[in-house]
C-alpha cells in the first residue's frame, strides 16, 4: 500500500510531486529550524559574549528578505501545483497505444460494487485489470459519500450519490494491489477494501470471458438486494445483465439504497430494530 | 410525554459509557457536596457564577477548556488503543462506539477546547492590555460563557443519555440525514453547536468591540500589543464566519426535523453544498484558534528576549493578510471531489499564499530573539517547541495544498498528523504558554517552574512519538477512521503512536501536578510585583490578581510596549511615585442572567434531541423571560468610592514601591 512505491504512471508522477515539493520547502525550513536553536541558544541570558540589542526592533533590509523568502518558494510551489493539478486531473484520459478499459465503481453500504460495462461482468469487492492498459472509472454512490482509492495506483477519488466522478489510473506490472475506502461512511466503513488483481492482457480477457458466462447475474432486481447495508462483504462475481446499471443509479432512475436500521441506540424509532 | 426519551437510552448494558459517566457523575458530585458543605455555595454564586468580570469569565473559559481537554483526550486515548490492537480483530471497541468516539473527540477539541481556551485568554487578557476597565458588553460576555458550558454540558450528556454522532466531527450529509443517521446522536451534535455557537458569536461581537471602542487614553491601534491585533483579527473571523456554520447546520435540523431536502439524496438535495458551505466557516476556524495563539507567541517572545516585538508592522500587516487570506481557500478541504484542474490549482495557490504571511510571522519571531537576553522559562520552552513544531506541521500543510499530493494524502492519516501537527503544535502550546504566562496576573503566585518544565518535555517528546508515526502510516495509504485493519505493516507505527499518547497522559498528569502544588505552595510562588516576567504591556502595570476595576486610574500611552517605558524613566516618564487623584468607579453589577439563560438554554436543547416539545416551549419561553428581565432592570451599576479606591490601590502602590524601590537600591 506504500504510495512511495507506485505501481502506474499516475501514481509515480504524484510521488515525484510530493518529493520535490518537500525538497523545495526543506530548503527552507531545515535553515529556519537550525536558526531557531542557534539563536536560542546563543542569545542565552547568561550568554554575556552574544551581542545586547535591547531596543533593536526593526531593520528594513531583513523585512524585504523575511518576506522575500517565503514568497519566492511559494512561486515555485505555485508553479507545481498549477502544472501538476493540470497534467494529474483526475479526469484526464492516459495517453496510450491501447485501448481504454471502462470500469464503474458505485460505493454501497458497505461494499463496492464494480460493472464492467464492455465485458458485461460485476464484481463485488475485487477489481482484475489488465497491465498496461488505461483504466476509465466512472464512479458514483448508492447512498451516503466515499472514496476510491488505490494507494499504489494514485489519485484518491469521491463517490456521490447522483454525480459521477472520473478517475483515469494504470497498472505497468501484474501483481496484486489493495484497494480501500478513503472517506468515512458508517459502521461497515473499515471493511470496504479491495485485492486489485493485475493480470497480462490476454489473461484479463480470458478472465473477462469466463466471469460473463457465471450463473449469477446482475439486473436492477439482485441490485436490490445487493444494496441493502451489510458488513464484511465477501469477493462475488456477476454477469451483467442489465448493462445500463451503472447509468441507472447515477442518474437517480434508481432510489438511494437504504440506510442501515442503526444509530439507534435508545432511540425509541418506530419500525427500527436496534443493529446490536 | 418524554418524545423519543425511553430507558432503553441509557445504556446499561455498556460498561465503558457507563463506568465512564459514573465516574464524571461521582466526581461532580463530590465537587458540589464540598462546596455546599464548605458553605463556599453562595461565595460560588456571587463571586464567578452570576459574575460579569471580565477576568472572572475568561478564568471560567480556560477552566472549561482544560476540563473538557480530559474528555478530548481519554477518546484520543480509546482510539490510540483500539488501532494498536485491531490487526484481523474488532478490538475492544465496536464500530458504532468506535465512531461515536472519533466524532466526540473532534468535536470537543475543537469546540471545547481550542476555542473556550483561546477566548477565555482573550477574555482576561486584551482589557487589560487595553489598559481599560472592562470589556464593551460583560453581560453578554457572561451569556456568551455560559452558552459555551451548555454546549459542552448536552455533548457530555449523550455519553449516557442516548449516543453521540457516528459522521466524523463534521457531519457531512448524506451520512448525517435521518435516513442514514436515525439517531440522536447527530442531534446532539447540532443542538449542542448551534448553543454553544450563539454563545461563540457573542463573543466574538464583545471582543471586537471592545478592541475597536474600549481602548485607553492614547492607546491607538499601532500602539496596541500583537496579542490585541490578533485577537482582533480572531473575532472579525468569528463574527464572519460563525453565522456560516450556524447557517449550515440550521439547514441540516431542517432537512432532519422537517422534512427538507437541502443535502438529501432524493428530492434535489446536494451534499456538496454542505461541504463548501462547512467548510468557508471551517477553514477560517483554524485561523480563529491559531491567530490568539500567535499573539501570545508574540508576547512571550518579546518578554522573555527582554526587546520590543521584531517588525511590529510587519507582524500586524502579515495577521490582517491571514485574516482575509482564510475565506478564500476553503476548497482545499476537497480537492479529491473531482472540480477540475483550473479550480483545483487556483485553490491549491491561494491555499499556499497563506504560508508567506505565515513564514513572515516565523522569521520576525526568530529576529525577536536575535540581540535579546534569552530567559528560558516554561512559556519561552513552549514558544519555542512551537516554532519548531509548527513550521514541520506547515510544511506538511503546504504539501497537503499541492492538488496531486493530497490525491493520495486526501483523507489519509498524513492528513490526522498534519491538522494535530499545526493544532497541537500551534494551538494548544499556545494556549499552554499562554496559561503559565498570564496565570500570576491571575491569581498572584506563579506556577511551579520544574513540574512545568517535565509537563512541557512530555508534551513535545509524545507529540512527536504520537504524530509522525501516523505521517508513515499516510505514505502506507492508512486512511483516517478505521476501526480495524487487515494490514500487518501498520500495526508497529500504531504501537508506537499508542506510546506517544501515553507520554503526553504523563504530560497531561504532570500539569495537574503542577496546578495541585503551585496553589499549595502559593505564598512561596507569590508574585507581589504584579509583574513576574519583566513584561512590557499594560496588564502588567496592575496589581495581581487586579482589582475588580483593573486600573484604579487609567494609564495614558504614549508609544508601544505601553508598560515598559513607564518602567524605564531613560525612555518614558518614568513611574509616579505622586499619590493619583482617585475617582469613584462604577463596575457593571453582577448579574445571573447567563447562568439562567443556560439553565434555559439546556433545557431546550435536551427536549429537542429528544423531541420534548412542551419542555422546548418552557425552554424557550423561560430564556426570553430571562432576556426581559434583565432588559428592563433599572440597577445595572455598583459604585466603588474614591476612598476605597484609594485604599486598595494604596496597598498595592505601597507592596509595589517597596519592591521596586529595594530593586533599585541594589
Amino acid at each position: 500500500m506504500n504510495i512511495l512505491d507506485p505501481q502506474g504512471p499516475i501514481a509515480a508522477a504524484e510521488k515525484t510531486i510530493l518529493i520535490d515539493s518537500v525538497a523545495i520547502m526543506l530548503a527552507i525550513v531545515v535553515p529556519t529550524i537550525v536558526a531557531i536553536f542557534a539563536f536560542a541558544y546563543w542569545f542565552r541570558a547568561s550568554n554575556s559574549r552574544a551581542l545586547h540589542l535591547p531596543d533593536w526592533e526593526y531593520s528594513g533590509r531583513i523585512e524585504l528578505v523575511v518576506w522575500s523568502i517565503p514568497t519566492l518558494t511559494i512561486i515555485l510551489l505555485g508553479g507545481v501545483a498549477w502544472i501538476g493539478a493540470h497534467q494529474l486531473d483526475p479526469a484526464k484520459p492516459i495517453e496510450g497505444s491501447s485501448k481504454p478499459l471502462t470500469i464503474q465503481a458505485v460505493s454501497l453500504d458497505w461494499k463496492w460494487l464494480f460493472i464492467y460495462p464492455d465485458q458485461k461482468v460485476a464484481t463485488i469487492n475485487t477489481l482484475t485489470v489488465p497491465a498496461g492498459v488505461p483504466l476509465q472509472f466512472q464512479l458514483t454512490s448508492a447512498s451516503v459519500m466515499n472514496a476510491f482509492f488505490i494507494p499504489q495506483l494514485g489519485s484518491l477519488i469521491y463517490t456521490m450519490y447522483g454525480m459521477t466522478t472520473r478517475l483515469n489510473l494504470q497498472a505497468d506490472t501484474p501483481g496484486t494491489l489493495q484497494g480501500l475506502s478513503g472517506h468515512f461512511s458508517g459502521d461497515g466503513f473499515s471493511d470496504m477494501h479491495f485485492d486489485v488483481h493485475v493480470v497480462p492482457t490476454e489473461q484479463f480477457s480470458k478472465w473477462a470471458q469466463d466471469a460473463s458466462q457465471v450463473e449469477k447475474s446482475l439486473d436492477e432486481r439482485s441490485y436490490e438486494q445487493i444494496a441493502k447495508p451489510s458488513m464484511k462483504n465477501t469477493p462475488a462475481i456477476y454477469r451483467l445483465a442489465d448493462p445500463d446499471l451503472f447509468r441507472s443509479i447515477a442518474t437517480q432512475k434508481i432510489a438511494p439504497a437504504p440506510g442501515a436500521p442503526s444509530g439507534v441506540i435508545g432511540a425509541a424509532l418506530p419500525g427500527v430494530a436496534d443493529a446490536r | 410525554m418524554l418524545g423519543k426519551l425511553t430507558w432503553a437510552a441509557i445504556p446499561f448494558d455498556q460498561p465503558i459509557p457507563m463506568i465512564a459517566s459514573g465516574v464524571v457523575a461521582l466526581s461532580i458530585l463530590a465537587v458540589l457536596a464540598w462546596v455546599v458543605i464548605k458553605g463556599h455555595l453562595p461565595y460560588l454564586w456571587r463571586e464567578w457564577i452570576t459574575s460579569v468580570d471580565h477576568k472572572r469569565i475568561g478564568v471560567m473559559y480556560t477552566l472549561l477548556a482544560m476540563v473538557m481537554l480530559l474528555r478530548g483526550f481519554a477518546d484520543a486515548i480509546m482510539m490510540r488503543a483500539q488501532q494498536s490492537v485491531a490487526l484481523h480483530s474488532q478490538g475492544f471497541l465496536p464500530p458504532e462506539h468506535y465512531d461515536q468516539i472519533f466524532s466526540a473527540h473532534g468535536t470537543i477539541m475543537i469546540f471545547f477546547v481550542a476555542m473556550p481556551f483561546m477566548i477565555g485568554l482573550m477574555n482576561f487578557v486584551v482589557p487589560l492590555q487595553l489598559g481599560v476597565r472592562d470589556v464593551a458588553f460583560p453581560t453578554l460576555n457572561s451569556v456568551g460563557f455560559w452558552l459555551t458550558a451548555t454546549g459542552a454540558l448536552l455533548i457530555n450528556i449523550s455519553l449516557v443519555v442516548g449516543e453521540f454522532a457516528r459522521t466524523g466531527w463534521l457531519p457531512y450529509p448524506p451520512l448525517s440525514e435521518l435516513t442514514y443517521s436515525p439517531g440522536v446522536g447527530v442531534d446532539y451534535y447540532l443542538w449542542s453547536l448551534q448553543i454553544a455557537g450563539v454563545g461563540t458569536l457573542v463573543s466574538g461581537i464583545n471582543l471586537v468591540t471592545t478592541v475597536l471602542k474600549v481602548r485607553t487614553r492614547g492607546m491607538s491601534y499601532l500602539r496596541m500589543p500583537m496579542f490585541c491585533w490578533t485577537t482582533l483579527a480572531t473575532n472579525l473571523l468569528i463574527v464572519a464566519a460563525f453565522p456560516i456554520l450556524t447557517a449550515t447546520l440550521a439547514m441540516l435540523l431542517l432537512d432532519r426535523y422537517l422534512g427538507f431536502h437541502f443535502f438529501t439524496n432524493e428530492a434535489g438535495g446536494n451534499m456538496m453544498m454542505f461541504m463548501n458551505l462547512i467548510w468557508t466557516w471551517g477553514h477560517p476556524e483554524v485561523y480563529i484558534l491559531v491567530l490568539p495563539a500567535f499573539g501570545i507567541f508574540s508576547e512571550v517572545f518579546a518578554t522573555f528576549s527582554g526587546k520590543p516585538l521584531f517588525g511590529y508592522r510587519s507582524m500586524v500587516a502579515a495577521t490582517m493578510a491571514i485574516c482575509i487570506l482564510s475565506f478564500m481557500v476553503w476548497l482545499h478541504h476537497f480537492f479529491t471531489m473531482g472540480a477540475g484542474a483550473d479550480v483545483n490549482a487556483i485553490f491549491g495557490i491561494a491555499t499556499t499564499i497563506i504560508a508567506v504571511p505565515t513564514g513572515v510571522k516565523v522569521f520576525n519571531w526568530l529576529f525577536t530573539m536575535y540581540g535579546g537576553k534569552v530567559r528560558f522559562e516554561t512559556p519561552l520552552l513552549w514558544s519555542i517547541g512551537f516554532m519548531v513544531t509548527f513550521i514541520i506541521g506547515g510544511m506538511t500543510g503546504v504539501l497537503l495544498a499541492v492538488p496531486p499530493a493530497d490525491f493520495v494524502l486526501h483523507n489519509s492519516l498524513f492528513l490526522v498528523a498534519h491538522f494535530h501537527n499545526v493544532i497541537i503544535g500551534g494551538v494548544l502550546f499556545g494556549a499552554f504558554a499562554g496559561y503559565t504566562f498570564w496565570f500570576p496576573k491571575a491569581f498572584g503566585f506563579k506556577l511551579h517552574e520544574g513540574l512545568g518544565q517535565a509537563a512541557f518535555w512530555c508534551w513535545l517528546v509524545g507529540f512527536y512519538v504520537a504524530f509522525m508515526p501516523l505521517y508513515v502510516l499516510g505514505l502506507l495509504g492508512m486512511t483516517r477512521r478505521m476501526q480495524h485493519y487487515d494490514v500487518p505493516e501498520w500495526r508497529p507505527w500504531l504501537i508506537v503512536a499508542a506510546f506517544g499518547a501515553a507520554l503526553i497522559l504523563c504530560g497531561i498528569v504532570l500539569q495537574i501536578a503542577q496546578l495541585v502544588v503551585s496553589i499549595r505552595r502559593r505564598e512561596k510562588l507569590r508574585d507581589e510585583t504584579g509583574d513576574p516576567w519583566d513584561g512590557r504591556s499594560l496588564e502588567w502595570a496592575t496589581a495581581s490578581p487586579p482589582p475588580a476595576f483593573n486600573f484604579a486610574v487609567l494609564p495614558e500611552v504614549s508609544g508601544e510596549d505601553a508598560y515598559w517605558k513607564l518602567k524605564h524613566p531613560a525612555t518614558g516618564q518614568g513611574r509616579s511615585h505622586e499619590k493619583p487623584e482617585y475617582g469613584a468607579i462604577e463596575i457593571p453589577r453582577n448579574s445571573p442572567t447567563g447562568f439562567v439563560c443556560a439553565f434555559f438554554a439546556t433545557m431546550m436543547g435536551f427536549a429537542l434531541i429528544w423531541h420534548i416539545w412542551w419542555m422546548v416551549a418552557a425552554g424557550a419561553i423561560g430564556a426570553f423571560a430571562t432576556f426581559i428581565v434583565f432588559a428592563w432592570r433599572d440597577h445595572d451599576e455598583d459604585v466603588i468610592p474614591a476612598a476605597e479606591v484609594a485604599r486598595i490601590d494604596g496597598s498595592n502602590r505601597a507592596q509595589r514601591h517597596a519592591i521596586f524601590g529595594k530593586e533599585a537600591a541594589e
